[in-house]
């Protein structure tokens, strides 16, 4: 969704077409350096965020500069040095930053074999790279190692040199394994969490208890820091913070603030809002069957295992900032707003830490790290969230209603699709608007209100209304979004945005229809699917988990399906999911199909394939943030249950293979189908339609 | 301070402080801090060989007895059996709740070599992964199983 915000590339009169982060940042050096000892390091500005893209970009570096993967070295993302990448979302790192670096790594080839060649008199054609030697008709007439310093990367990338054709690919295709798991599974600082530097100190925050409370008393005390409105404890010790912090925020006394509605699907059916049409076609039809149908869902929250973290340094005019963000270069921009400082003197190194799942916390701690780093020049601190803060300080994947209203003909066709979606805004990322947008901001003196959040346009992948064009042919269509204009809780992305719910509807509607057709909902579904990469998938889940089986499942189970193209230009995915219905529901199984283009590494595609459907089986049956007393009440895992180790089902992943096709990201493409799958396989089991999720026995 | 064995070497833990802050003080990686209060499983350590959460417990239960950590169990030159297979495996995503759930699998099975699938999932019930790698989690605990047996 990132590139929505960029705005379209701006390509110069006649100038080349580069792929992907090229365009923006076509600068060969900032990609990549060849270095005496043979290796290479890259230098992506996409980060790490546990969806194994470091590997996968390793792999296609390694693959253009047919150098072994040993050699290549990877540079953590830093502003300032790395390419402007933006933010790592929306399942778009491959395409943008892997397609990028693909080129940028072929024409780095190409210049340093035009360069062998006119130096030895050998033929272009005739030069070939054996782990980055370059061997000529008469043998070896330089390497990248020897040609290191000569400068061959300066200048832009020119779109001339095409990459390796798929059918001499070696390395991009192949399941190598995760280059950053060994460190993690050995216990040694890989995270962001686990590094440590001279002379560091620890800051725990203090926070209003809602919204815009105003700090009455604060108590004096040499460990509290106070700017405004916001209060951090900073002491030598991680467990000195830790005891101090509960002490002196029971001294605190804070005042006002507002309130968050207690009912918040009450609020969302009848907070203000800017209506908008999404996308239309056609004309309503005369006559027909109508179905309506309204699911809501409830606000999410992130839940990363580790809480968020950053460290930041004051020194010199300087704010250095190590943050496992995943926009470096946003972060920059709306620290350096309220820092009052230019962008230049505020450098954001990225490091990784645990999953985020979207926009959590990850960019609101690195300000509290920067603010307490002020308040101590010239030591690094360290600034860490508790779980609390976790839970009712980080933004949060906003509450949503959508209404469906869908017309079957005489002949039990399709033949209008209406809906419209409910929602607060699901981007409100840093660095996009004049208004910083971090927590502490709006604390500090002369703080403005966060505004509230926005959507990508559906070009860019959407936020509320992200899938919410169904891929089934239909003669009228008519998709509209009320965009909520207050914000009580602050939202953001979380994996998925708003498909994760529009999937849903739109699969449990088809199923609906397809029972009112009288016909079987897998091939009422393909009555209705023109595209043949849609129809695959769906045919190959359904043969994975056998869906010609299905009547024959004992009383109290059932066999769903899902399916979407995620963001209508994503990866196609469909997935069955078999449930049985005990105390709660549990499902099963898991059988996944989806074709994601070009595979650059098999297994961490099924890795991020069956997380993400993980993800969306916690959600369907777990997951919803409490809010009650004019708060959030979920402040611990007690308070968000989600899915465990008892609970897991089986997954089986299979992928299409097509590497001739551009390739695609697999981290959230089965979210949607997974939870549309388990609502229908509830329509089996128990007889009835889900309208609310969580798929509780109280929302059935 | 607080006298215990730490991987195997004696060890003095200022008191005053949880187990687990005062081992990350000590300059260990894991164990990790997720929650703070024994809801997560990332903070989880061997004390006397049974795997415990150490956000909310004392340093001082650790007086005279033995605390291992994820890099007790093994590292690059010596890795211990479970981490082989969590690596064979690909057992992780962001890796964050893996030190913890090493632990209590190291634990798991040495008491029980042969777990069957209800006692090795009830093990890992007090952890959290949120990437979703779950599967692997448990093929890798299985795999390493069958090699610490054979």
């Amino acid at each position: 969704m990132n590139l929505a915000f960029h705005g379209p590339a701006p390509e110069g009169e006649g100038g080349p077409r580069l792929p992907g982060s090229l365009r923006l940042n076509p600068r060969l050096e900032q990609w990549l350096a060849f270095h005496p000892d043979g290796t290479v390091t890259i230098r992506p500005g996409k980060v790490e965020l546990g969806q194994g893209i470091l590997t996968a970009l390793a792999q296609i570096a390694a693959e253009e500069l047919d150098l072994p993967p040993e050699r290549i070295r990877i540079a953590p993302t830093v502003t300032g040095e790395s390419p402007n990448e933006a933010v790592t979302s929306g399942s778009l790192s491959v395409q943008e930053g892997g397609m990028a670096l693909r080129q940028a790594c072929a024409e780095a080839r190409a210049r340093f074999l035009s360069v062998a060649a006119q130096a030895s008199g050998a033929p272009l054609a005739a030069i070939r790279v054996e782990e980055g030697r370059f061997i000529g008709p008469g043998g070896e007439i330089g390497s990248y190692a020897a040609f290191a310093g000569r400068g061959l990367l300066a200048g832009e990338a020119r779109g001339e040199a095409a990459p390796k054709p798929p059918a001499a690919r070696r390395l991009a295709g192949r399941s190598l394994p995760r280059l950053d798991l060994p460190a993690k599974i050995f216990g040694e600082a890989r995270f962001l969490h686990d590094l440590r530097l001279p002379g560091m100190l620890h800051a725990r925050m203090i926070r209003p208890p809602r919204p815009g409370a105003v700090l009455v008393e604060a108590p004096a005390h040499p460990a509290l820091w106070r700017e405004g409105g916001f209060l951090a404890v900073i002491a030598e010790t991680e467990a000195e913070a830790e005891r101090l912090a509960p002490r002196l925020a029971a001294a605190c006394r804070w005042q006002g603030g507002a309130e968050i509605p207690d009912d918040p699907q009450a609020w969302l059916d009848a907070a203000p809002g800017e209506e908008s049409l999404v996308a239309r076609h056609g004309a309503p039809p005369e006559g027909g069957r109508m179905l309506r149908r309204l699911f809501r869902r409830p606000f999410l929250a992130h839940g990363s295992v580790g809480t968020c973290c950053a460290v930041a340094l004051w020194e010199g005019g300087v704010m250095r900032v190590w943050s496992h963000a995943q926009g470096p270069y946003n972060l920059r921009a709306d620290l350096a707003k309220v820092l009052g400082l230019p962008e230049e003197a505020v450098v954001v190194e990225h490091r990784e830490g645990a999953g985020c799942y979207g926009h959590n916390g990850a960019d609101d701690v690195a300000l509290d790290a920067a603010l307490a780093a002020r308040a101590r020049p010239g030591r690094p601190v360290r600034a860490l969230w508790t779980r609390a803060e976790e839970f009712a300080s980080a933004p949060l994947s906003p509450a949503m209603a959508v209404a469906v209203e869908a017309v079957l003909d005489e002949a039990g066709t399709l033949a209008s699709w209406r809906s419209h979606v409910r929602s607060n805004g699901h981007s409100g990322r840093p660095g996009r608007g004049a208004v910083p947008v971090l927590l502490a901001a709006p604390l500090l003196p002369g703080g403005r209100p966060v505004p509230p959040s926005q959507d990508a346009p559906l070009a860019g992948g959407g936020g509320a209304q992200r899938n919410q064009i169904p891929a089934y042919r239909t003669p009228h269509l008519e998709a509209r979004m009320t965009r909520l204009s207050e914000m009580p809780i602050r939202c953001s992305a979380l994996r998925g945005l708003g498909a994760l719910i529009h999937v849903w509807a739109i699969e449990s509607v088809m199923e609906e229809l397809a029972a009112m057709a009288g016909e079987d909902p897998l091939a009422f579904r393909l009555r209705h699917l023109d595209d043949p990469r849609a129809r695959e998938v769906l045919l190959a889940a359904a043969a994975m988990a056998g869906w010609e089986g299905r009547a024959g499942l004992p009383e109290g189970e059932g066999l769903g399906l899902g399916f979407a193209r995620y963001k209508n230009s994503g990866a196609w995915c469909a997935v069955a999911a078999h449930l049985r219905a005990e105390e709660r529901l549990r499902c099963l199984s898991l059988s996944i199909a989806c074709d994601m283009g070009e595979v650059i590494n098999p297994d961490g595609a099924e890795n991020q394939l069956e997380g993400g459907a993980l993800h969306a089986v916690s959600i369907a049956l777990h997951e919803a943030v409490r809010i009650g007393e004019g708060r959030v009440l979920s402040d611990s895992w007690a308070a968000y249950p989600v899915l465990r180790f008892r609970d897991a089902p089986a997954v089986a992943v299979r992928l299409i293979a097509r590497p001739e096709e551009p390739p695609l990201g697999a981290g959230e493409a089965s979210m949607g189908p997974t939870i549309a799958a388990i609502a229908n396989a509830v329509h089996q089991a128990l007889g009835v339609r889900p309208e609310r999720l969580p798929f509780t026995p109280e929302n059935l | 301070m607080i006298r215990c064995a730490l991987n195997g070497a004696p060890a003095a833990l200022p008191g005053g402080m949880t187990l687990l802050q005062a081992l990350r003080a000590q300059g260990l990686n894991t164990p990790r801090f997720g929650c703070g209060e024994e809801r997560c499983g990332a903070c989880h350590v061997l004390l006397e060989g049974r795997s415990t959460p150490s956000c909310a417990l004392p340093v001082e239960a650790a007086e005279g007895r033995a605390v291992v950590t994820l890099e007790g169990l093994g590292g690059r030159a010596a890795p211990h059996p479970l981490q082989r297979a969590f690596l064979a495996e690909e057992a992780g995503q962001c890796g964050f709740c893996l030190a913890g759930i090493i632990v209590t699998a190291a634990a798991l099975l040495r008491e029980n070599p042969d777990p069957d699938e209800a006692s090795l999932r009830a093990a890992l019930d007090p952890h959290l992964c949120r990437c979703g790698s779950h599967n692997r989690i448990l093929r890798a605990i299985r795999r390493a199983a069958a090699e610490m047996r054979a």
